[in-house]
């Protein structure tokens, strides 16, 4: 019987059972950045330990930065505490800190794989939920708490449990306009945000191997929000020509040996799975949520859902949403009012994410009275897309382009909902009060919809709003 | 040494909600600061309280339930972010135990590594208990570990957990890190076989 990606990483990198059964599992690359860092450094300090490995874990500042004005000191003393507080940190552990100006400043998730820093076969670890995002080259990653930080800045360890593996395939071809935001809003809508709890999901199928890295990326970044720790893709030959020439990838001989190296992490085609869900692409639509989970999501011409269709045990939380939201049960969700709309986070700030947009926002405008905003996902992103001129053509429509962060997914900077605003987001989490307004309203769904959704003043389609648009 | 957490006894508050995420627990806000002291007064704070500070109707703010050490709640438990901020402040804010339907994998984690014990029961169980609670909000519950179950009034109900995670809590070893640290060379050995990202030169 052949063994799961899963297992295989699992197996190279428990170094033994601890007393209570858990394992001691080595951590190959540590993510840090400023939010659950700080805390995990002072308890270092209290137990007089060290940074065991300091070339094993990078640090970057994305939650607490302005997208506005970057000039220091902040005008919030507590972001800039944190931000000097890690500058700090690292320097006093010998940590490689990529800082504001560096170039390489990003959103975490976003910089990993654009530095080649994520690998496949690679335990990674980030006090993160959304770590789950490397997934995508392979890679067994997940978030942590601030304990557990603590644990792998002095062990480069931490004790785990192993999970089962659930195998998602999505086969077929997704159509036109349709992206790995859609599909994976679509495989948590019917799983539920439940449903991953205790799994590790695989996504394969024709359609994720089509899919570019980037878009793997979306896709593995959201498994937490279907309750999955983990998501992982098998590593391939897109993988592989994703990497290569990045600045911390294998080079020369090295290379040749690492791309063999990483084929064998590769599930076995005889791997057994503790389960298995298949989906068929074509019957994916643009897919957005209408409530206050990320499983409260409906195709985009689809009306929300009356509480008697619903089965018993969900009608709880979709009355919660539905009047949290203003919504009515079985009211279409196009051509609802929005005042916000939000391109970003580490689930959707990458360069493609923006080429994609800005090659069919060209000579729209934003709808007057909406408030909309792009923040790329990384200093380098952002370099890139002025030079290819994709920051411009957001200009000239009437976003405003901004500096790269977390941002408004959890509005721990200055920008944030007011009121109950309601705000078209690219981001992951539709969560109450998520955007930084207690009574503000998120509408998850992909940057291409949020466009739409900006250009249109309401929720709409963008295959409608845009003419025919070309699948990515 | 770990305290080690064999009966846990008090009185309990209902917290009705399904999967009620970390973001609701602690708000992001709140997360700007450099420890986590403090954070017990902003558990569920846009919950209990409105936009001006004015308390709202919330289980955490009725005088009935005043001083409870226990926190019920339903299924789906601290989904979302994996902020150790929201188990912290729900311990900060006096609780000394979860009892719920289920919790998220993150969260149960975090709460379990801090000496903040989460456990499961059957939802016929815990509806019981819910009604018996919030018409008796001074009744006494009591969680034990070593015999799995769950106190109160003249009914017993058998608890779950994952056995690691009751063998950590009971033998006083929740915090790992002692542990971890015993393994010494042994990561020596895993660090020079196990390659890492390294710029070429």
């Amino acid at each position: 019987m052949g063994k799961t990606l899963y297992e295989k990483v699992w197996e190279a990198h428990e170094v033994r059972k601890l007393r209570n059964g858990q394992s001691q599992l080595f951590i190959d690359l540590h993510l840090l950045h400023e939010v659950t860092s700080p805390q995990a450094f002072g308890m270092l300090k209290d137990l007089g330990l060290k940074v065991r490995y300091p070339h094993r874990t990078f640090a970057t500042v994305d939650h607490i930065v302005p997208t506005h004005d970057r000039t220091e000191p902040f005008q919030d003393p507590l972001a800039q505490s944190m931000l000097d507080a890690l500058r700090q940190n690292t320097k006093e552990h010998g940590i490689t800190f990529f800082d504001l100006g560096s170039g390489n400043q990003g959103i975490v998730h976003v910089i990993g794989p654009q530095l080649g820093l994520t690998q496949p076969g690679m335990t990674i670890a980030c006090g993160d939920s959304h770590t789950s995002t490397h997934g995508a080259f392979g890679a067994v990653a997940f978030g942590i708490g601030t304990s557990q930080v603590r644990d792998v800045l002095a062990t480069q360890t931490l004790a785990a449990q192993k999970l089962k593996v659930r195998r998602i395939n999505v086969e077929g071809k997704l159509a036109p306009g349709v992206y790995a935001k859609d599909v994976i809003l679509h495989i948590i809508r019917h799983l539920g945000v439940k449903g991953g709890l205790g799994y590790a999901y695989e996504y394969g199928g024709s359609a994720v191997e089509a899919m570019d890295m980037e878009s793997r990326m979306t896709l593995c970044n959201m498994s937490i929000e279907g309750g999955a720790r983990v998501g992982y893709v098998n590593p391939d030959e897109t993988t592989f020509r994703y990497l290569e020439g990045r600045p911390y990838a294998p080079k020369g001989a090295e290379w040749e040996e690492a791309k063999k190296r990483w084929l064998a992490w590769r599930s076995d085609p005889d791997a057994a799975y503790d389960d298995v869900v298949t989906f068929r692409a074509e019957e994916i639509a643009p897919t957005v949520t209408w409530g206050i989970t990320p499983g409260q999501a409906i195709p985009i011409d689809g009306r929300i859902p009356l509480l008697e269709e619903l089965p018993e045990e969900e009608r709880p939380v979709a009355e919660e949403a539905l009047a949290y939201m203003g919504f009515r049960p079985g009211q279409p969700i196009k051509g609802v009012p929005i005042q916000v709309a939000f391109i970003g986070s580490c689930t959707n700030a990458r360069l493609s994410d923006l080429r994609e947009v800005a090659r069919h926002l060209q000579g729209h405008k934003v709808k007057k009275g909406v408030r909309a905003l792009v923040v790329p996902g990384s200093e380098w992103v952002a370099k890139r897309a002025e030079e290819e001129g994709i920051a411009e053509i957001f200009r000239q429509a009437g976003f405003e382009w901004r500096n790269p962060g977390c941002s408004m997914c959890l509005a721990m900077n200055p920008d944030r909902l007011e009121g109950d605003e309601l705000c078209a987001s690219s981001s992951n989490r539709n969560y109450k009060g998520r955007m930084g307004s207690p009574r503000g309203r998120t509408v998850l769904m992909s940057p291409l919809m949020v466009a739409a959704a900006a250009v249109a003043g309401e929720i709409a389609d963008a295959r409608e709003v845009f003419g025919v648009v070309g699948a990515r | 040494m770990l305290e080690k957490f064999t009966i846990i006894r008090g009185r309990a508050v209902p917290l009705r909600g399904e999967d009620i995420d970390t973001d609701r627990i602690i708000p992001a806000r709140f997360m700007k600061a450099l420890t986590f002291e403090g954070l017990g007064q902003y558990l569920f704070y846009d919950e209990r309280f409105d936009e001006k500070g004015n308390p709202k109707p919330h289980p955490l703010n009725d005088p009935r339930y005043q001083g409870a050490s226990i926190l019920l709640v339903e299924s789906g438990f601290g989904s979302g972010s994996s902020r150790e901020h929201a188990p912290q402040a729900i311990k900060r804010a006096g609780f000394r135990a979860i009892i719920g339907e289920s919790f998220a994998e993150i969260f149960f984690g975090n709460a379990t590594a801090i000496g903040l014990p989460c456990v499961t029961l059957a939802p016929e169980d815990l509806a019981v208990l819910f009604q018996a609670v919030e018409q008796d909000p001074g009744l006494e519950v009591e969680i034990d570990l070593v015999n799995k179950e769950v106190r109160f009034g003249d009914r017993v109900a058998p608890l779950f957990i994952r056995e690691e995670a009751r063998e950590a809590l009971t033998q006083g070893l929740w915090d790992p890190i002692g542990e971890l640290l015993e393994a010494g060379e042994l990561l020596d050995a895993f660090d020079r076989k196990l390659p890492y990202p390294r710029r070429a030169e």
